[in-house]
């Protein structure tokens, strides 16, 4: 595993100055507009605890309603694949797109086929995948990778996607105003559309019920890929189930507020297996694990799984604010990333285990989570199980680590009031060693990291316990 | 009334003059202030960085040392919400039904200093003078954990002489965080400038918060900057009158 941690690259995207500057802007934004619609919500805080409340049935009656899925799904006439994990949910797409005979297709955004490569793997096998969404068409013709859920190329400004259009699509003469450029993405799209055969999405919900699928999206793409080509595939993480019908409404308030900062969403689709003489003749759904069972037995992580992807952690998020998307090496990034990610891949994966620590715990991010899923918490437990793993895998080099060590020290201390107060003075004549002129600004070690930007002020003489001993 | 003061480890080592002003406060409000030795700490570090076995003994021993005491006061936001919120958790991964029951009981008597002030003792106006300009930075954990509320500002609005200053964006986080400050001391810094542009900004001299972790994080920015703003902590001004100036001033 070549990926990098966290930490290890968040400071080429926080040096990064118009990076900064393009997310700085765009999550202000919508932070502000998310905040104005959420407030004129008077049953705001209902909602979520009925979605939170929703979500949870589900998580923990899974087993039930994905069978109940399956059997409304194919009742609808539509056929149900199931997917242990990436590789066999893109050989069954794989099979499917060759078994109608042609070389591409068209894809409506969606991250749980980001997470499995989808289109890396149907280009392997020679078909042609094409994103339909404007925003993940700017990132494919950039040859680069989404950075946030929501608004995959919130790290790039219009003059960068001139450009990008001026090369890529040949189109020298564009200005850079908003609707010249989404104009000459749709008249690229717009031919596409009418010559696919198959469309590929994701779903935001899947109707335990009655089969129902859903797909929310703001631009149109996503209608014309499920409704035009001859075969639809559906991709969905087996957590996108809901009981019933109804859960809808409280889902469809508490997402487009959340995500767009929109009182309703723009494009709303719903449909049920095929209908005789509309939309898609074969229509299939694949339910992908892909780990998503294994976050399921953690009592402590599970409530990960209620996310219904509507990005708000990431825009209120400080972390990600200064670091954008790509520093979490991960197609979910953020908060939600930094929970969900690490569960999904093991602890085996040095990447993913470096995410729980990339957030200050300041907690905006459970404040927005249209679900209330306590993110923080988790954040915290996943640390646990970082600490665990590497205590029980890392033999005696996990133990005189230096964090580990002074953790270990740490913890004796302050069992004892007499070790405790020992280690008050050791700590005073060790950082006196550091002072010059009366501040301490350089530290060796784990410790200069603090030092990089910041002094300390010496240990004071005289502890608040030795001043109270005096007092008595 | 008899109220027992936790100081917290870090405030003990680090921030005496925060511990020395909070008694000095509390007994000028007419109440007795008690200070058990056989506290250390509340555990917080080790809980939050992943070493949750090792908060399990640092849990026993706060419930041992302030098992007794009717109503515990300690000036960081941040300890308290770790026993308001983590100390129930970590008791249940005990599993010892004893602990729950314990960890219940006194988590509901364990009070952030302006959370005491203003919602148990019922005073907004203690009495001080602190003729200073002052923004308030309300840190994270008092303010999404603990949920304070406006409390520390109440108090601060009462005290005379104070120039008091809103913070730009103050509700945002200045990056300090725990051992995040270190091992992600780059995102970390990049946070904390944007809040050391905020409170220069506002042109106050002192800079002010319930916890004094984020303001040693804000100081050591401000102090590496060379600039004239001071972090003192919300006890200090409170305890500060024109007959004793305890925050040195």
């Amino acid at each position: 595993m070549n990926t990098p941690t966290f930490e290890q690259t968040a400071k080429q995207y926080i040096e990064n100055d118009q990076l900064r500057r393009n997310i700085g802007f765009a999550t202000k934004t919508i932070r502000e507009k998310r905040k104005t619609v959420v407030e004129e919500m008077p049953d705001w805080e209902e909602l979520r605890e009925a979605g939170q409340q929703i979500k949870d049935r589900v998580v923990k009656n899974l087993d039930s309603y994905l069978l109940q899925l399956e059997e409304s799904v194919q009742r609808a006439g539509g056929h149900v694949h199931w997917a242990r994990d990436g590789e066999e949910a893109n050989q069954i797409i794989i099979d499917l797109v060759k078994d109608k005979g042609v070389s591409e297709v068209v894809k409506v955004k969606s991250i749980t086929t980001d997470e499995i490569k989808l289109n890396d793997a149907l280009q392997q096998a020679g078909i042609d995948a094409l994103e339909t969404d404007l925003a993940e068409l700017i990132v494919q013709l950039a040859n680069d990778e989404p950075s946030h859920i929501l608004v995959p190329a919130i790290h790039k400004n219009r003059t960068e996607i001139k450009e990008l259009f001026s090369s890529a699509i040949g189109l020298p003469d564009l200005s850079d105003s908003p609707e010249e450029l989404t104009n000459a993405a749709r008249l690229y799209l717009r031919k596409k559309f009418l010559n696919a055969k198959v469309g590929i999405s994701g779903g935001n919900f899947a109707v335990a019920e009655t089969g129902t699928i859903s797909v929310v999206e703001s631009e149109g793409n996503g209608r014309m890929c499920i409704t035009m080509p001859e075969m639809l595939i559906s991709v969905l993480g087996i957590e996108k189930v809901i009981p019933t019908w109804q859960d809808l409404e409280v889902f469809m308030q508490l997402l487009p507020r959340s995500s767009t900062a929109e009182r309703m969403n723009p494009y709303t689709n719903f449909w049920t297996g095929v209908s005789e003489n509309d939309g898609p003749k074969e229509f299939h759904l694949i339910l992908l694990d892909n780990g998503r069972t294994r976050v399921l037995s953690d009592p402590g992580g599970r409530d990960t799984l209620h996310c219904i992807r509507c990005s708000a952690c990431l825009n209120v998020c400080p972390v990600y604010e200064r670091t954008g998307g790509h520093a979490y090496h991960s197609v979910y990034p953020g908060p939600i990333g930094a929970i969900l990610t690490p569960q999904l891949r093991g602890p085996e994966d040095k990447s993913a285990a470096s995410l729980p620590y990339a957030s200050s715990l300041c907690g905006a991010c459970y404040e927005v989570c249209p679900v209330k899923i306590n993110i923080p918490e988790i954040l915290v437990h996943l640390r646990g199980k970082v600490v665990s793993h590497q205590k029980e895998t890392g033999g005696w080099r996990a133990k005189i680590q230096p964090e580990h060590a002074g953790m270990y020290m740490m913890a004796r201390a302050f069992q004892s009031r007499s070790r405790y107060e020992g280690a008050q003075k050791l700590a005073r004549g060790g950082m006196k060693l550091f002072e010059r002129d009366g501040m301490v600004s350089k530290l060796p070690g784990y410790l200069s990291g603090w030092t990089s930007a910041r002094d300390l002020k010496p240990i004071p003489n005289e502890s608040f316990r030795d001043w109270w001993r005096t007092r008595q | 009334m008899k109220i027992t003061l936790f100081i917290t480890c870090f405030n003990d080592t680090l921030f005496p003059e925060t511990g020395k002003a909070v008694v000095y406060l509390l007994e000028r409000l007419g109440h007795t202030v008690e200070f058990p030795l056989e506290q250390t700490c509340c555990g917080q570090m080790h809980y939050n960085t992943g070493y949750q076995e090792e908060a399990i003994p640092l849990v026993q021993r706060f419930i041992k040392v302030f098992g007794d005491a009717e109503v515990i006061v300690a000036p960081s936001a941040s300890c308290v919400a770790m026993i308001h919120e983590f100390y129930p958790k970590i008791a249940r991964l005990t599993g010892d039904s004893q602990l729950i029951s314990q960890v219940e009981s006194i988590k509901n008597r364990v009070f952030e200093l302006s959370q005491l002030l203003v919602y148990k003792l019922k005073v907004e106006d203690v009495g001080a003078w602190y003729p200073h300009r002052v923004t308030y930075h309300p840190t994270c954990h008092s303010l999404r954990m603990l949920k304070i509320g406006d409390a520390p500002l109440r108090l601060l609005r009462n005290v005379r002489g104070i120039d008091l200053v809103e913070l730009p964006q103050s509700e945002e986080c200045c990056g300090f965080g725990g051992t995040f400050s270190i091992k992600n001391a780059d995102t970390s810094i990049a946070m904390l400038q944007d809040k050391i542009h905020h409170i220069n900004e506002t042109g106050a001299t002192v800079c002010s918060a319930a916890d004094n972790s984020c303001l040693m994080h804000i100081g050591g920015g401000l102090s590496r900057q060379e600039r004239e703003t001071r972090p003192v902590h919300l006890a200090e001004i409170l305890a500060s009158t024109e007959e004793t100036a305890t925050s040195g001033l």
